[in-house]
């Protein structure tokens, strides 16, 4: 890795101002091929941004580098005033980042319970734990009717909200969705992203990672579009959604 | 009839230490998908530090039972050691490599054990000290003695430990979740190495304790006692389904019943032409027949239920 630690020298602003996420010139290359070619964006405390493109721009490779999923080639990645480009993964859910990751990553044999408490690993205090399991049997509440169900027996839109869950389980600061609607029903599509809104609602940060560029627009506050690894545009969630390029390239118009 | 009895006694308790020292195998399996080749010679170093401590400490004075009972601690505190070392050292570095070559180191440190235990330990056989009085019992026409009923004991309760381990504890959770998707329990905040060391270390745990029963059993132990009964133990996975802890105890048991039911009647059903020193043949017969009709085993996870 080539990150770039300029960030540390710089001076700090008033930290109440300091967006939640900064990803500075982030790069992800596999082999010799570049997926993300040096990507610059930041998430605000307390909104929801969508990273939209097509199958191939680099929506997936963008989120699993976030995620330490895998490794990148090069740029920064600040959460909270620190670099976490560096993090094992299995620390960024202690920092306060969850992922529902693409295709939604259930445990197949373990019971929608297990799973739910698996999102929950690192917390100890029981008794909160048990309220967050029931505040996610209140958004989904098909997921508390299977509670002692493994969770492979779940059609796609179940497991989507079991995988969402789950995150939430964590208590995140910082909630990364991909692609959550691939591969669901629309009515399904629609309670998921009913779900993101309340969530969303609630205070929590999200970053929308999605192919359906009309449904994320609408959910988020922001946008950014990447095309071929890199950000071409970016804007309000709203004007996005009229801008003609946008309306062609995405909402087949 | 009495024949008949007498075999499923005597298949049942080799079957419960095939079991113990086959969950060993499908832990490791099960999690990160490695054939411990070497986990037959964690057994037997097992075996061989029960001896030592039980000699000294019965040499001591120490009544047979107490020295039973600390020679099995000590047992599994160096096979526990060694587990997480073979793990560390060996198996960790190749985490990313192509499979044959963790296949291959296996192979290598199950050398090396041998070789240290037959330094330590030296080439003659050893004798196993008695660590309870032999009684013998007798139930319409088939005898079993104490021994056999303490290892049945001994097998229920650390089987039922494991499976309490494993399905009631939140480590026994993080190892199910990190087995079935590594990358998504690693996002849940699973230290994917620490769940792959706790396998190592459990199953070395459970070997050294078949250690101290095949030792017990049989009464005698010998540097070169872990490549069979590593053979088999695998073999009874792999017929259980490797990967699942109740196909490791199935497979256990069954292979126990088949080899001796084998070796009983062998004689009869080839007119006296093999006789019972054959049984070998038996597990191996299993294993080839599992592998070309079931490879998945008895209990084995069908792919499709992956997310």
């Amino acid at each position: 890795m080539s990150a770039s630690h300029g960030q540390k020298g710089s001076p700090v602003n008033a930290s109440s101002k300091e967006p939640l996420l900064i990803v500075e010139g982030l790069r992800v290359a596999y082999g010799g091929i570049q997926a993300v070619r040096g990507i610059t964006f930041h998430i605000d405390a307390g909104e929801t941004v969508a990273l939209i493109g097509a199958n191939g721009a680099g929506k997936t490779s963008t989120l699993r580098a976030l995620s330490r999923m895998l490794d990148a080639a090069g740029g920064s990645v600040r959460y909270l005033g620190k670099d976490i480009s560096r993090l094992p993964p299995h620390r960024l859910v202690r920092e306060g980042i969850a992922l529902v990751p693409e295709g939604r990553g259930v445990f197949p044999r373990l019971t929608i319970a297990e799973n739910l408490a698996m999102g929950a690993f690192t917390r100890d205090d029981k008794p909160k734990i048990a309220r967050d399991i029931e505040h996610v049997f209140g958004l989904f509440p098909r997921l508390k009717e299977r509670e002692k169900q493994l969770a492979g027996t779940l059609s796609g839109g179940e497991q989507q909200m079991l995988a969402i869950g789950r995150a939430l389980m964590s208590r995140p600061k910082l909630l990364l969705l991909d692609e959550p609607s691939m591969g669901l029903a629309p009515i399904m599509v629609q309670k998921i992203f009913e779900v993101i809104r309340t969530v969303a609602a609630e205070g929590m940060t999200i970053l929308l990672i999605e192919q359906n560029a009309k449904l994320a627009l609408e959910t988020s506050r922001r946008g950014y579009v990447l095309e071929s690894g890199e950000i071409t545009l970016t804007d309000e969630a709203e004007k996005l959604l009229h801008n003609p390029k946008v309306r062609e390239a995405y909402l087949g118009e | 009839m009495d024949i008949l009895l007498q075999q499923i006694i005597n298949g049942l308790v080799q079957g419960a230490i095939y079991a113990m020292v086959a969950l060993g195998y499908t832990m490791v399996y099960g999690i990160m998908g490695l054939i411990n080749f070497a986990h037959g010679e964690v057994v037997m170093i097992g075996t061989l530090v029960a001896i030592t401590v039980i000699t000294l400490l019965v040499g001591a004075g120490v009544p047979p039972a107490m020295a039973g009972a600390c020679g099995v601690v000590a047992a599994a505190a160096v096979c526990m050691i060694i587990g997480w070392s073979l793990e560390r050292v060996a198996y960790r570095p190749l985490r990313n490599a192509q499979r044959l070559a963790p296949l291959i180191t296996a192979i290598g440190c199950s050398i090396v054990l041998q070789n240290v235990a037959m330094m330590v330990w030296g080439r003659n056989y050893m004798t196993f000290p008695p660590l309870i009085a032999k009684t013998q019992f007798e139930i319409a026409g088939a005898s079993f003695t104490s021994v056999q009923v303490l290892i049945l004991l001994v097998a229920s309760v650390s089987m039922g430990g494991l499976l309490f381990l494993v399905y009631r504890t939140k480590l026994g959770m993080a190892m199910r979740a990190t087995a079935q998707n590594p990358a998504v329990a690693g996002l849940m905040g699973v230290n994917a190495n620490r769940v792959i060391s706790s396998a190592f270390v459990v199953g070395s745990a459970l070997g050294a304790v078949a250690g101290v029963m095949v030792g017990t059993y049989y009464e005698i132990a010998h540097y070169q006692m872990g490549f069979m009964l590593g053979l088999k133990a695998f073999t009874a996975a792999v017929l259980g389904g490797i990967g699942n802890l109740a196909g490791a105890m199935a497979g256990g048991l069954l292979l126990g019943l088949i080899e001796a039911l084998g070796a009983g009647y062998i004689g009869d059903l080839t007119g006296g032409f093999l006789g019972s020193h054959y049984q070998d043949i038996f597990a191996f017969a299993v294993l080839i027949v599992v592998l070309m009709f079931r490879p998945s085993g008895l209990f084995g996870e069908k792919t499709g239920d992956r997310a």
